[in-house]
């Protein structure tokens, strides 16, 4: 065992969690024993160790998690870590989302706000949770000793068990979590040196798995309450749009309508079902006043930022002098990159249960953004930030969109129960219509890029020129926003890693475009990496340089964004020729490399092209550096589920508007991909000492580039624009 | 009031004669294992089974299956091939959010009913109408295999 290491940041938020400490029994219960039952909890007496651990006698370890799990196997991975300290049983560990409660459950790299994103949960938690762990060890360790009256240095643990070899006397956890619970504290203890791992880097099968294949598994659109009704909401056919009046008498006419309310964002119909409330819903007959309402077009918006990238924006970043190097260059390339609107279009479309209790509300939501949703909610009803109650489910997805700065959703759910006076528990449904035209996409953007190669061949010069609504202006994030410049608008681009010496990048960030924007699964990233990577590759080709051996080149300076490029290539067979397809087709093999959220991702992707212009991705080679791999077999499902969400927006994604109106309602106008579609996807995963850093986004921003690149070099042009159209791709 | 036979059990639901099955399952018999995703068939996420035969409960309306024996993933699990699915899927930890998996999991166990050793094609085709968000689709083709081999095991 090593010395005390807990992290200091860590420690803090850890020792401020033991604030809110609460001994003996301490089983919420939001649901009724039915629903309990339903969602794995047991009914067993609990002892609560720390904010984040209760043990049963019956011998369940309950692991509290402070962020959502919304498919990136968070609730496996907390879990791991904290078990891993501790030495349980993890055929005894249960997860348990956490209460909002921003005192004890923030996240430690937001400071006082509780939420998931960035790929942080995995990351923030490591410190936390292995003190979590650690302490409840030498609390059990210190109440077995006092039991059976022998020094504490000779107990040993294992598996959930806790043994004192010289005595033959063994305990399970459960036999002593009830005296160990009233152990004091203690701070000054060891943690695990990596080589004494058991968990941590090893197997560890999702916990959520049993309840996600028999149906048991509760998502906030299965709560069911008694006496509940369904709201199903008509929204504004245009951004900007405003109720001037509804008809509500047919709507009220269906069969299980029981109320029609006006709130801010619309008109909702409550019903006992949903079905009675879409139909409802169908049935109303509405006016808009569309004259303040934003009327543009995808086509008309692209050109205005087409037209702001002739101008200099402001500057980013800004290395050597980029001018000198261009009026000095021996050739100057250009190229040009558009990106669409994307939609995260999670399967669970957005919902939100709501109920105004004697005490203030109660909320049941795939919660992402605690504090800011507390707030908001509070903010609604007149209530205080802690009368405000909210129990984290399952999210069926999310990808950024339930982290939303608005609290969008969470409000119109709370403004429905307003306007019924909180007479009922309202669960607010969004049809998969209402969340593919509810706006917060991730932004569309234009990039203009150019490089310098001097006389003697090298890259001297690079400028970079991005034009794409901010996401943190106006949000609760706004101090990310530091003259001007949204740091996550030209995250990727600002912070490239390539040694240039004449470097700079400006950004034009139009504020005249009233299409809600919002973080997309890797945010910045998303559309960074492609204009870099894939502009990369035609410099390369333009000095006829290898794509992998001039990356290395560049990378001097970044001995990660190398090891995990240098990885891929090995593993794909970078340096042996690709098999040639069918008669008729073009095969080619491309590269990229992004690092996001302080994870180092590379993808070296194969493609056939048809002649005429069909794609196919067939094989995806990743490797990864996120620190210490907490649970290799979740890196590997994560790299493999983003190669896949990714190439959705290479094929197909984009949310597009006509004069203001999305186009897409569902799957049919924004496809995702299908099983017949996905490549087979290889993860290798480099093994390192560094304290984990997350993985949910990280393995997204390459696939496109590397895909693109791949195009480019069985055809000699590189999409200039996404999603890839077929005359892009035409022999 | 309409006759339906689900999960072996005879249910009589007072419920508008055009309510998809869908909604029928999860708002009336709270049977809420079966996902709403499209309500158009676009997804999949609410396949079940009518008489053993994967279908979009999303757009098949009650009166539609009047009579008819529903299956529904609460009880996917009284058959063998049932078993078989979940297994490699909890053994594969196909899942990632899970909430298309119901219906990812109605679908294979149709196409293991009838066809006991599908190929890569035979999945794609079987499984092309279910969508996931998060991707998990090379493990749902490794379980689907992995579910095949163990069928095919416990036969001999």
């Amino acid at each position: 065992m090593s010395a005390p290491a807990i992290e200091n940041l860590s420690r803090r938020g850890f020792l401020k969690g033991m604030g809110g400490l609460t001994l003996g029994f301490c089983i919420a219960v939001p649901l009724g024993p039915a629903a309990l039952a339903k969602i794995g909890v047991s009914q067993a007496p609990t002892f609560g160790f720390n904010a984040f651990l209760r043990i049963g006698s019956d011998d369940t370890v309950t692991v509290i998690s402070k962020h959502l799990e919304m498919g990136q196997g968070t609730y496996t991975g907390l879990a791991t870590i904290l078990a891993e300290e501790l030495d349980a049983d993890w055929k005894t560990v249960k997860v348990e989302g956490a209460p909002a409660d921003a005192s004890r459950y923030n996240n430690l790299f937001w400071g006082p706000a509780q939420g998931t994103g960035g790929s942080t949960a995995i990351a923030n938690s490591w410190g936390q949770l292995r003190a979590a762990g650690a302490t409840a060890r030498a609390m059990l360790v210190a109440a077995a000793a006092k039991r059976w009256q022998v020094p504490g240095a000779e107990i040993t643990m294992r598996d959930g068990v806790v043994s004192h070899a010289a005595s033959k006397r063994r305990a399970r956890f459960g036999e002593l979590a009830e005296a160990a619970a009233q152990e004091k504290l203690l701070i000054d203890v060891a943690l695990k040196k990596p080589s004494e791992f058991r968990l941590v880097g090893r197997h560890a099968p999702r916990k959520d798995s049993a309840d996600k294949v028999n149906g048991k598994a509760l998502f906030t659109q299965d709560v069911q309450l008694p006496g509940m009704l369904v709201a199903v909401v008509a929204h504004p056919p245009r951004f900007g749009a405003v109720l001037r009046g509804v008809d509500a008498t047919a709507a009220k006419r269906v069969k299980g309508v029981v109320e029609v309310v006006q709130i801010p964002s619309g008109v909702a119909v409550l019903a006992n079902d949903t079905w009675a409330a879409k139909k409802g819903r169908d049935a109303l007959k509405l006016d808009w006043d569309e004259s303040k309402a934003f009327k543009l077009g995808s086509d008309e918006i692209l050109a205005k930022y087409r037209e702001l990238a002739k101008k200099p924006g402001l500057v980013a970043h800004n290395a050597g002098d980029a001018d000198a190097a261009f009026a000095k260059a021996a050739r100057v390339l250009r190229a040009e990159f558009d990106f669409p609107y994307l939609a995260h279009a999670a399967m669970e479309p957005m919902n939100c249960v709501v109920q105004r209790t004697a005490k203030g509300c109660e909320v049941w939501n795939g919660e992402q953004l605690h504090t800011g949703d507390q707030h908001a909610l509070a903010a609604v009803f007149g209530l205080k930030v802690e009368q405000v109650k909210i129990n984290m489910l399952y999210a069926g997805g999310s990808f950024g969109r339930r982290a939303n700065v608005k609290s969008d959703y969470v409000v119109e759910a709370a403004n429905i129960v307003k306007a019924i006076n909180g007479r009922a528990p309202v669960k607010l449904v969004w049809l998969r219509e209402d969340d593919m035209r509810g706006g917060y996409y991730r932004p569309m953007f234009h990039h203009a890029l150019e490089a310098a190669i001097d006389a003697e061949g090298r890259l001297a010069g690079w400028r970079h020129r991005l034009v794409g609504q901010s996401i943190l202006k106006g949000s609760p994030f706004e101090g990310m926003v530091k003259n001007g410049i949204d740091a996550v608008s030209v995250e990727g681009a600002a912070n490239l890693p390539y040694a240039i010496p004449n470097l700079r990048v400006d950004l034009h960030t139009p504020e005249d475009i009233a299409v809600p924007v919002l973080w997309w699964r890797s945010v910045g990233s998303s559309h960074t990496a492609y204009s870099t990577e894939v502009f990369l590759d035609q410099v390369a080709r333009a000095m006829g340089r290898d794509p992998v051996a001039l990356r290395l080149e560049l990378l001097s300076k970044h001995p990660r964004h190398a090891a995990v490029l240098r990885l891929a290539a090995e593993k794909a067979g970078w340096d042996k020729p690709l098999a040639s397809g069918k008669a008729g087709t073009r095969r080619g093999r491309g590269v990229a490399v992004h690092e996001s959220f302080q994870s180092y991702v590379a993808q070296v992707a194969e493609v056939t092209l048809a002649a005429d212009g069909a794609l196919k991705v067939d094989r995806v080679v990743c490797a990864v550096d996120c620190g210490i791999a907490v649970n290799p077999d979740n890196v590997r499902a994560q790299v493999e589920g983003a190669v896949g969400f990714a190439l959705s927006a290479v094929l197909y994604g984009e949310i597009a508007l006509k004069d203001g109106v999305v186009t897409a309602g569902n799957f049919d106008g924004y496809p995702i991909l299908r099983i017949n579609e996905m490549p087979k996807v290889e993860v290798h995963i480099l093994p390192s000492p560094a304290d984990p850093t997350g993985i949910g986004e990280p393995g997204v921003p390459p696939l496109a580039p590397a895909v693109a690149n791949a195009v480019g070099a069985a055809t000699g042009k590189y999409p200039g624009r996404l999603p890839f159209r077929v005359e892009d791709l035409k022999a | 009031m309409i006759a339906l036979v689900v999960n072996g059990k005879a249910r009589q639901l007072d419920v508008a004669p055009d309510t998809p099955l869908l909604w029928a399952l999860r708002d009336t018999l709270q049977l809420t294992g079966t996902k709403y995703g499209c309500g158009q068939a676009l997804c999949g996420a609410c396949t079940v089974h009518v008489d053993g035969v994967p279908t979009r409960s999303c757009v098949t309306t009650v009166s539609a299956v009047a009579g008819r024996k529903i299956t529904t993933v609460e009880a996917i699990d009284a058959g063998k091939v049932g078993r078989a699915v979940q297994d490699a899927w909890r053994k594969l930890d196909v899942v990632q959010c899970g909430y298309c998996q119901s219906g990812q999991i109605m679908s294979a166990v149709a196409l293991l009913t009838t066809n006991r050793k599908p190929s890569d094609a035979d999945i794609d085709n079987a499984m092309a109408g279910n969508l996931c968000r998060c991707a998990t689709y090379q493990r749902i083709r490794a379980a689907i295999q992995e579910a095949a081999r163990n069928l095919a095991g416990s036969k001999a």
